[in-house]
């Protein structure tokens, strides 16, 4: 058994969650494959990764903020607000609306981190606040609808569009997941996010600047929230004040589904993707399921399956996970 | 003048720690900062290097005022700190651990191939050849503290601050720590050393500054020191004789309460046995690595045993798990009560009565008059120093945390107590009290399985030594065959040898 798992690059428990995602992932490709007829058809391929890039997004910066062992429950509302910026702002350039729904959300992340750090407020809380405060003022800019785009300026390429055969979401998910991994693993800062999540006292008795790691994954968070709002508004021809409602819920459990521990200290970028991935996947294959005709699931029910599969999931990561630590 | 630090104060929350202490180091010098648990020793060194900021006072380094507000700014001025409470990231890797903060770099990236080599290499220096990749929490205490060293005398720094480098090491590692601050001694680096070993301060400190409840009381070559003076300074009062509680040579035989028959498991306990009888301490000797701290954890329950026998009062028994111990009346006080143990921010009566909980009931609710007597008397009984029971046990100092964790298994009641390293980190005033404390429950029917390293503390306090090597029982030295020379033959091995 240790060779085989050597043979996987398993060197800790965490490795071995993370292994376990990536059979998961594979397993219901897989499955799919074999069950469904248009499963690997390229359109459900592209259609499943431009609509989930966004998803993935979010889910990198709250990798990142649970590995410091914090939260941002934020994530939904600055993304909601940020699509309403840019769709505000999308009839003066494309480029405007991408920048200034960025800059919306590295807004709330700045001023997440400034109430964490300087404040000393509880993550839970303070993201709890921002995010209420974050809706609302996406429903204020809106004036409570949805806030059509501009087609003319080229806004809507960024979500609608393909480059080299793969929708641009895509890409940018892949860049910033590819930056993302530079960052955690070939970096200074990303050892010492590793570190403060280990435990912030200590490592600020070795001489880490924890409060500069703390505001900027918090800012890292909100950016790719508004990043996924950009795309969200793109997409959809629309800024949405009332979508974005639960995507922190699907961020925390793709990132904990990925082997990441929500005490932090611990954590991989690749297996948080594959972690989105593969909770994206079952909605994906729920949908199909019903297109086979022979039972009808609501969405009540998708979600009861949802929860189901991650908590079946989570559970046996963590046997794993115990069996590996006593050998 | 390196280091100058006058008229010191600082309060938490109304409660004086220091009050105007002063320290002076000069460039390399190896100063001993020496006092009693609670004197206000690590207090001083934070304020230094910026975890606290003092209330009062002036502090100049290398001929300038400073006043760092966090350890980074220390550490960039090259100031390098190993903390009492070993402080490296317990899921990060060694090598990661001793670079942290500065990082080797290659175009910008962590080179982390020069990173792990040159934790190698320090570590090899150490005599210490581990695996550089795996977790920290991985090690026993002495590798995570010599890593810990290997991270402060790597940093380039013009003074380190060891607060209690020795209290996890055997000697051998003693003596490597010795040799590498000489070594940071020629190359004109200062060191700044607090420990609670008198032998050891003697050894490798050129000067000694005596503190006492806050205060600054002496300064002096330590050759101008004799201990009996450096003592009475630190405690303000001559010390009470260590020998006086030590027991009768010809006491009778009691009945065994426990005994270890040919037990083994794993590599580290190959072939123990050994008995601890009614009413008496039992002593457990052997050098690091020999098998006992696993001994008490298969006793305990902790490790399961895969080969021999376990015995209460002569009826076999199997700990699946440590509550079946506790259930038995088997009580253990661990070595890693730096890491262990602790609940920092529950209050020294709620750390102190957590074991005992479950008795404190009465229907259905804590006892709260039986609690507060109890606490009330391990303060007194240890002379732990706090301002309240209800102060968070972090606020403690050192010493004063591990006398609270000893309380607290004290309190249980048990039958069989197991202590490792009871005194480590204790000063040697309140060491003979708890030595003279377990003697006292021994004498009321306790039976004490004591660990330790001090050989004097053995000689002083047990009734019979089993000594251990390489994971064997090879002697058991009754009462009047205990020597020191007696003890370090055994523990080499030699004895046994020639008895086969
Ligand atoms: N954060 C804190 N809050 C409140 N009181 C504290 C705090 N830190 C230390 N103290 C108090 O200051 C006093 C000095 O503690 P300090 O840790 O400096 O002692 P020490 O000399 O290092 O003792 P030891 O040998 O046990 O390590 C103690 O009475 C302790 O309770
Ligand atoms: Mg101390």
């Amino acid at each position: 058994m240790q060779t085989i798992l050597r043979l996987f690059l398993v060197k800790n428990a965490g490795d071995l969650a993370r292994l376990g995602v990536i059979l998961a992932l594979a397993g219901l490709i897989l499955f799919g494959a074999l069950r469904y007829d248009n499963f690997l058809s390229p359109y459900n391929i592209l259609s499943f990764l431009r609509y989930n890039s966004m998803f993935a997004l979010i889910a990198l910066g709250m990798a990142f903020v649970i590995m410091t062992g914090g939260i941002d429950l934020s994530v939904g509302g600055t993304a909601a607000m940020a699509s309403v910026v840019a769709a505000l702002l999308s009839p003066y350039h494309w480029a405007a609306g991408l920048v200034c729904g960025m800059a919306a959300g590295l807004a709330v992340g700045a001023l997440n981190g400034f109430i964490i750090t300087r404040m000393r407020i509880q993550p839970f809380i303070a993201t709890l606040a921002t995010m209420l405060a974050a809706y609302g003022t996406g429903l204020l800019l809106a004036d409570n609808q949805s806030v059509s785009v501009s087609y003319d300026s080229g806004f809507t390429v960024i979500g609608q569009d393909d480059f080299l055969g793969f929708p641009i979401p895509a890409w940018i998910a892949l860049a910033a997941y590819v930056l993302g991994w530079l960052v955690l693993e070939k970096l200074p800062i990303g050892r010492h996010i590793l570190a403060i999540g280990d435990g912030e006292a200590t490592a600020g008795l070795m001489g880490l600047k924890v409060e500069r790691a703390l505001a900027g994954v918090y800012l890292a968070s909100g950016t790719l929230a508004g990043l996924a709002g950009v795309t969200l508004a793109s997409q959809f021809g629309a800024g949405q004040p009332t979508e974005g409602v639960g995507w922190e819920l699907f961020a925390i459990a793709s990132v904990v589904v990925g082997g990441t521990l929500l005490s932090g200290g611990s954590g991989s970028i690749g297996a948080t993707l594959a972690g989105a991935l593969l909770l994206a996947m079952v909605f994906n294959i729920l949908n199909f399921e019903n297109g086979l005709g022979w039972i009808s699931l609501s969405a009540y029910w998708q979600s009861v399956i949802r929860g189901s599969f991650l908590l079946v999931v989570v559970v046996l990561q963590a046997k794993l996970m115990a069996r590996h630590r006593s050998t | 003048m390196l280091l100058s630090m006058q008229g010191i104060s600082k309060a938490f929350a109304g409660v004086p720690a220091l009050k105007t202490a002063s320290l002076d180091v000069e460039a390399a010098e190896v100063m001993a900062l020496v006092g009693q648990n609670g004197a206000g020793k690590s207090t001083l060194i934070k304020i230094l290097t910026g975890v606290y900021r003092r209330d009062e006072g002036s502090i100049t380094f290398d001929g300038r005022d400073v006043d760092f507000s966090m350890p980074a700014m220390a550490q960039a001025a090259g100031i390098a700190t190993i903390y009492q409470e070993i402080n490296l990231a317990p899921q990060r890797s060694v090598a990661e651990n001793i670079y942290l903060s500065r990082e080797p770099k290659r175009f910008g990236m962590i080179d982390h191939g020069a990173m792990r080599r040159g934790a190698e290499a320090v570590l090899k220096t150490f005599n210490l050849t581990i695996d550089v990749d795996r977790p920290v929490a991985h090690f026993d205490a002495a590798t995570r503290q010599m890593v810990a060293i290997a991270r402060a005398v790597t940093q380039n720094a013009r003074l380190v601050i060891m607060d209690e480098p020795t209290s996890s090491l055997d000697e051998r590692e003693v003596a490597i720590l010795f040799e590498t601050i000489r070594t940071l001694k020629r190359s004109g680096v200062a060191v700044i050393f607090i420990g609670h070993r008198l032998d050891e301060l003697y050894e490798i400190c050129d000067r000694v500054t005596i503190m006492r409840d806050g205060q600054t009381v002496a300064k002096s070559p330590m050759a101008d020191m004799p201990k009996m003076a450096l003592v009475r300074h630190m405690l303000g009062k001559e010390l009470a004789a260590f020998q006086a509680m030590a027991p009768e040579a010809d006491a009778p035989m009691r009945p065994v309460r426990l005994e270890l028959d040919k037990a083994g498991a794993g590599v580290r306990v190959r072939d123990v046995s050994l008995a601890v009888r009614e009413g008496e301490i039992s002593g457990l000797a052997g050098l690091l690595g020999s098998g006992r701290t696993e001994t008490a954890r298969l006793i305990f329950g902790a490790d399961r045993m895969e080969r021999g026998a376990i015995r209460m009062q002569g009826q076999d028994r199997s700990f699946r798990e440590p509550a079946d111990a506790i259930a038995d009346g088997i009580g253990l006080v661990s070595e890693d009560r730096k890491i262990d143990g602790i609940v920092p921010d529950m209050s020294i009566r709620e750390n102190m009565t957590l074991a005992l909980l479950p008795k404190l009931k009465k229907a259905g609710i804590v006892d709260r008059a039986r609690q507060d007597e109890i606490v009330t008397r391990y303060i007194r009984a240890l002379g732990v120093k706090c301002a309240s029971p209800d102060q968070p046990i972090k606020e403690l100092s050192g010493g004063n945390q591990q006398k609270v964790l000893l309380a607290r298994w004290l309190a249980t009641d048990p039958r069989v107590l197991i202590v490792d390293e009871p005194t480590r980190g204790i000063d040697i005033g309140a060491k003979s009290e708890i030595l003279k404390l377990l003697r006292n429950l021994a004498d009321e029917g306790l039976s004490v399985l004591m660990i330790s390293s001090e050989l004097e503390e053995l000689l002083a306090a047990a009734d019979r030594v089993t000594v251990l090597s390489d994971g064997m029982s090879v002697a058991t030295l009754p009462r009047k065959d205990l020597s020191e020379t007696a003890l370090l033959a055994a523990m080499a091995h030699q004895e046994a040898h020639q008895e086969e």
